[in-house]
């Protein structure tokens, strides 16, 4: 497939404005603001099937659409730069390779739900993504691809980076709300939704880095070009994969949605990293998604697909696992990660998460008792569905999962009280 | 206490970008910990001072987010990724090697100040993993020998 979102990147000095101009760069912007109006913008991109590459998968027309259409306050477009799923690593290329695609896709958005300004929410740790992301915006600036009079019209509108300090939460759009105020980092309860009463109360959109470097093209090539990549028209557009684990070349490939899984594993990904170890299991979209054993991965990596087999494209973080691995172990570091990441505010979350962790430690210490892999079953299913924003049911997918496809993996280490899987590293 | 007149203009910039001053939080935050390498009570006051808040609610900021730093850390900071990609190829036995190497544990300095070492979740770096960030730089597709040159050429 011709590249889309990865078009640039290899280019020499893929970062600056000029490279990027060369390319045919901000037509889109400048079409959408001089011959298009806000509706026609919404409509083109609900008519492309776009949905949000975050990790829910929304619809990004139908979204754009819940914003105010008469203007009594100020409109915020949030793009969500927090990258922090983990096996997620796309919006980092984008923003460090080529941040002026996310840029005017950015300034697409805000001119079509009529922002005041954007806010560019980048997690703390990308200091090279930050300092690129700078330079960009100051160069857009200085174009007038944003501030005043955009593209010699009469809208303007900000274009602010704003730093992020190191939380998995902030991801979470009502908490990159609440963080961009100023405040830990805590969820809120919708309704209301953001497009009623977002960031400092006023209608908010946010939007991932990898939704808003598709607009352009939406714009440029027209909503049916968009439509026609992909599986299906609920499926639509190029997509970036995040391929990491047990593979020979891992890293982000560009492909249409609903890419064969197998296909990035043996083909791009160059197949599994040792010949002598088989595929074992493989989580198909960052670690809150619920893992698929060896034998359920013939499955296209799209939204629809991967939801028939009860598990989800998410952020596309794919995360491979051989032989070698044991499952008990690679579920604690999961499990530890959102106990360590949960903001606390909830119950259910708080207490469940760090609960989990603890047992399956002593599993994974030899320790393990009887009722432990239904008590691990038991917590999750009081975490699913019953805390403020969407961390607690991730907490609690790969628990479900992972118990129930290999139970008697987790079963063989409580009866045996040690690892029984061969060739398993266990520190 | 007093941050000078030149820190006082870069705070002023960043409040000027948003519709309230504590929205600017979490990046004069940033300012302090460039300038003075952690965050403090008193600078916590002053923050609070300036965007109009308490240094209760700038303590709950700083204490929420994991790269602020409420002690002084080493001169080399090193962060290690462990979660399950970095995991799955040797971000252990990478964690092993380092405490062995520096003599210290997770969350700890060494005696003469030069590095501290910390285990981190996911940084987004999962394609060239393991990985460790050494203060802002990320390091990728390290091996334990690429690890001994890198840290024995530092100052």
């Amino acid at each position: 497939m011709e590249k889309v979102l990865t078009r640039n990147i290899h280019k020499e000095n893929s970062q600056s404005i000029d490279v990027y101009l060369a390319g045919g760069g901000y037509e889109g912007l400048r079409k959408a603001v001089t011959s298009m109006s806000p509706g026609d913008v919404v409509e083109a991109v609900k008519k492309s099937g776009l949905r949000g590459r975050g990790g829910a998968g929304f619809p990004t027309g139908l979204k754009w659409s819940f914003m105010p259409k008469e203007k009594t306050k100020p409109h915020y477009l949030l793009c969500n730069a927090d990258e922090s799923e983990p096996g997620t690593f796309k919006d980092r290329l984008l923003m460090e390779q080529d941040p002026h695609m996310m840029i005017e896709g950015c300034m697409i958005g805000a001119y079509a739900m009529q922002a005041d300004a954007v806010f560019v929410y980048i997690r703390g740790e990308f200091v090279h993504g930050t300092k690129v992301l700078d330079k960009a915006v100051a160069e857009a600036y200085e174009k007038s691809f944003a501030g005043k009079n955009i593209c010699g019209s009469d809208w303007s509108c900000e274009l602010v980076v704003h730093r992020g300090a190191g939380a998995y939460i902030c991801g979470e759009e009502t908490a990159l709300m609440t963080s961009l105020e100023g405040e830990r980092g805590y969820p809120r309860v919708k309704p209301p939704f953001p497009a009623q009463a977002g960031v400092w109360g006023m209608p908010t959109t946010i939007n991932n880095v990898e939704t808003l470097a598709c607009v352009p093209d939406i714009i440029v090539r027209g909503a049916d070009w968009f439509a026609g990549i992909g599986t299906d028209e609920r499926n639509t557009g190029p997509k970036l994969y995040c391929l990491s684990g047990h593979v020979q070349r891992p890293g982000v490939y560009e492909a249409p949605m609903g890419l064969p899984l197998k296909e990035l594993i043996y083909d791009l990904g160059g197949g599994m990293l040792h010949a002598d170890r088989p595929l074992k299991a493989c989580i198909p979209g960052g670690s809150s998604v619920p893992v698929l054993r060896a034998e359920e991965c013939d499955v296209n990596l799209d939204f629809d697909s991967l939801a028939a087999l009860k598990t989800g494209l998410g952020s596309a973080g794919i995360m491979v696992m051989d032989s070698s691995t044991c499952m008990v172990k690679a579920l604690l570091r999961i499990s530890h990660f959102y106990a360590h990441e949960s903001c606390g505010q909830c119950t259910p979350c708080r207490e469940g998460c760090g609960w989990m962790e603890r047992i399956l430690q002593r599993i994974e210490d030899g320790k393990g008792l009887q009722q432990d892999i239904d008590l691990l079953k038991n917590i999750a299913d009081n975490i699913e569905g019953r805390t403020i924003c969407a961390l607690g049911d991730a907490a609690a997918w790969p628990v479900q999962s992972f118990v129930t496809k290999f139970r008697d993996e987790f079963q063989a280490h409580v009866d045996e009280q040690r690892c029984t899987v061969q060739g398993a590293a266990h520190a | 206490m007093s941050f000078g007149a030149e820190f006082e203009q870069r705070v002023d910039a960043l409040v000027a970008k948003y519709p309230e001053p504590k929205a600017a939080m979490l990046m004069v935050l940033w300012e302090v910990q460039k300038d003075k390498g952690w965050i403090d009570p008193e600078s916590e006051a002053w923050v609070a001072e300036r965007l109009g808040t308490s240094p209760a609610q700038v303590h709950g900021v700083v204490s929420f987010y994991t790269m602020y730093k409420q002690k002084p850390m080493g001169r080399h900071h090193i962060q290690v990724c462990t979660t399950l990609s970095c995991m799955l190829r040797g971000s252990d036995e990478l964690m092993d090697h380092l405490k062995g190497k520096l003599g210290i544990g997770e969350g700890e300095v060494t005696p003469d100040g030069k590095f501290s070492l910390c285990r981190v979740e996911c940084l987004g770096s999962c394609g060239t993993a393991p990985m460790f960030q050494l203060n802002d730089e990320y390091h990728e597709n390290l091996t334990l020998e690429s690890v001994d040159r890198l840290l024995d050429g530092l100052d």
